[in-house]
């Protein structure tokens, strides 16, 4: 089953802002907006829901923590205890301060790559990846917006024009995508 | 109205630029030939190369008494060109990660090319530990892995093994800083690419990159997040390196300055190695309208900061060394005894070229001057290299008895691996700079209403 998307493109970020906004007082669906840079405001506009990966960092930043502080109890105090430089060994506790930069480190580590990691996943990047963008100057002046379109085509178009678009295509997509 | 900025404030981009001409400009590079200059710069660093590589080859085969070490100074260029080539690792973070936090505009014009010379700065100091191992298959030892010797672990009560996990991280969490920040930019270059094989590595590289509204959120957010996290680390990559020394119980390195004192110094030569390279970059890739006079004098305001802290650490060091009374403190790398012994032309070094030379940039005549910041930027990073060297080869040429007395001279092998690290470096460095967009083209492009030139004059003259 194929459906039809306006594709309507802008060459201005406050343009595309101004025009994001006022599809949506018109209660359009704006299926997506694929921009060359991040425009401020624009996920708001669209009614996007924040993004919560830096509390998915956090809680990695967490693992990483208690990694580093299992690790250096089990190796130095628990697996085979040695007196090095007179440092207490009995708890790990009494040689923590000596183990401050690893658990340190090891946070950064799980924090940082993790949360790199899950931002690929969820938007879909990584090596071999086709690029999804419907038109190739998306990545460098243009702003591509992409709305479904039923029986209304001709209004909005009508109402693309006016919020100051350069060009409106009307393209033919399979129903394939799986978000 | 959202793209205000003050008119007292200097544009960033200069000339008539439209977004596409910022991809024009930036692609430029990638898509053109190279130059004669190019290719002149780069068989000289690739020669360099290959004779530091030999000279690995030499001492891995032979040992490391090919060096010039002798029974008291155990470490000397190796662990000197380690700190120096950490040290200037930090500017790449600093540029991209803590004036990320401040919301500093003019980071944007800099911050991809510091964070490559980040990298590959410590990929050269990487190669020396892993060298000075003198058997470097028996590298993985320094990882907390079950082994052949039974529940033997490494030692995390080591400043040393510190190490091992801030430089890994740091280098790791770089790496993917800048790589997440190049995928806009190489989807730009993909989407351009008209020859079939460039499409196919820049598709590749990119990702898939698309950029769509939900992804630019999650982008800037990570940003976000990974400069808060790199601002921590990139501290504490150099307090640890600081503490390899410090921890130790050894007159002149057995100091409670050094944590703070190595991070101000690695900042000031990080800085003083992106003046250098992109003093000449701006040039050759004809970046003039985005690497401008003002970048020059910002990099050089950093400069003078941090290296008052420097000077003022050093006075400090000498103060203490003098104030103690202790003839053992008296032969530390800034003290009377260093000042009048054998070492006397290498405590000079350090005082000429890291605390007198950088003084000219208190006048705002050189400061803007591409030319004066490009020298000055080049004693910087002599001196600092002299400030490791005092640091480790004069405290440790007199132990605390007369028979422990050494010199150290450096053999060929010595010197040949450090002008091979610096081969090594210019060659990532030039095959960067024809391969990647060498300025965040996406970021540049969301700062070019706000500090272009011609939007500025636009909105300045609308106002009055």
């Amino acid at each position: 089953m194929s459906s039809k998307v306006i594709h309507a493109l802008y060459n201005d970020d406050e343009v595309v802002l101004k025009a994001v906004k006022k599809v949506k007082a018109a209660h359009h669906h704006i299926e997506e907006v694929f921009c060359p840079f991040p425009v401020h405001g624009l996920d708001k506009a669209m009614g996007l829901a924040p993004t919560r990966i830096a509390i998915a960092s956090f809680m990695y930043g967490l693992v990483g923590l208690s990694i580093a502080i299992w690790l250096t109890w089990y190796t130095m105090i628990n697996d085979w205890p040695q007196d090095i430089g007179g440092k207490p060994n009995s708890t790990w506790f009494a040689n923590m301060p000596a183990f401050v930069p690893i658990m340190f480190e090891m946070t950064v580590f799980f924090a940082a790559h993790l949360m790199v990691i899950t931002f690929y996943l969820r938007s879909r990047i990584w090596p071999f990846k086709e690029a999804e963008n419907p038109d190739p100057r998306t990545t460098d002046d243009h702003f591509l917006m992409e709305i479904p379109v039923g029986e209304d085509e001709e209004e909005l178009t009508e109402l693309l024009k006016e919020t100051g678009a350069v060009e409106i295509k009307v393209v033919e997509v399979e129903d394939t995508h799986d978000h | 109205m959202s793209h205000y900025e003050a008119p007292i404030r200097e544009p960033l981009i200069l000339g008539e630029k439209s977004y596409h001409d910022i991809t024009e400009d930036i692609a430029r590079p990638i898509e053109g030939k190279a130059n004669k200059n190019w290719y002149i710069a780069f068989y000289i660093s690739l020669a360099a190369m290959l004779w530091g590589f030999g000279c690995i080859f030499y001492t891995v085969g032979t040992g490391i008494g090919v060096w010039g070490l002798n029974k008291n100074i155990g470490w000397a260029w190796d662990i000197t060109n380690f700190v120096w080539w950490v040290g200037i690792g930090h500017a790449g973070t600093l540029i991209s990660a803590v004036l990320l936090l401040f919301r500093q505009k003019w980071r944007m014009a800099i911050n991809r090319s510091a964070e490559a010379m980040t990298i590959f700065a410590v990929f050269q100091a990487g190669l020396f530990p892993i060298i000075h191992m003198g058997r470097p298959w028996n590298g993985y030892w320094v990882l907390p892995i079950p082994n052949q010797f039974g529940p033997l672990w490494v030692n995390f009560n080591s400043p040393l093994l510190w190490d091992v996990f801030a430089i890994s991280t740091y280098l790791s969490v770089s790496l993917v800083f800048w790589w997440t920040g190049l995928l806009p930019d190489f989807a730009t270059i993909r989407d351009r690419a008209v020859k079939p094989f460039q499409k196919k590595i820049y598709a590749l590289v990119s990702f898939g990159w698309s950029g769509r509204a939900k992804d630019w959120q999650r982008f800037e957010e990570v940003s976000l997040v990974l400069a808060g996290l790199a601002t921590p680390l990139v501290l504490s990559v150099h307090t640890i390196v600081s503490m390899d020394f410090a921890t130790s119980i050894n007159p002149g390195w057995h100091s409670t300055i050094f944590p703070p004192y190595f991070v101000a110094g690695a900042i000031f030569s990080g800085f003083a190695m992106v003046q250098t390279l992109l003093g000449v970059m701006r040039k050759v890739t004809n970046l003039e309208s985005y690497i401008t006079r003002l970048h020059i004098e910002y990099m050089n305001v950093v400069i003078i900061l941090t290296g008052g802290i420097v000077a003022i650490a050093y006075s400090t060091e000498f103060f203490i060394a003098w104030y103690t009374g202790s003839p053992y403190e008296d032969y530390t790398y800034l003290s009377l005894g260093a000042e009048g012994g054998p070492y006397g032309w290498a405590f000079w070094s350090l005082l000429i070229f890291n605390i007198f030379i950088p003084q000219f940039l208190w006048f705002k005549k050189v400061r803007r001057s591409f030319i004066w910041s490009f020298l000055i930027s080049i004693a910087i990073n002599i001196g600092m290299w002299f400030e490791r060297f005092d640091i480790i080869a004069i405290v440790l040429s007199k132990g605390h008895l007369p028979s422990t007395w050494w010199r150290f001279e450096p053999t060929f092998v010595d010197v040949g691996i450090f002008i091979g690290t610096i081969g090594f470096f210019f060659v990532l460095f030039l095959l960067y700079a024809r391969t990647f967009p060498v300025i965040p083209t996406a970021e540049v492009k969301t700062i070019l209403k706000s500090s272009g030139e011609n939007y500025k004059k636009l909105r300045d003259t609308n106002h009055e």
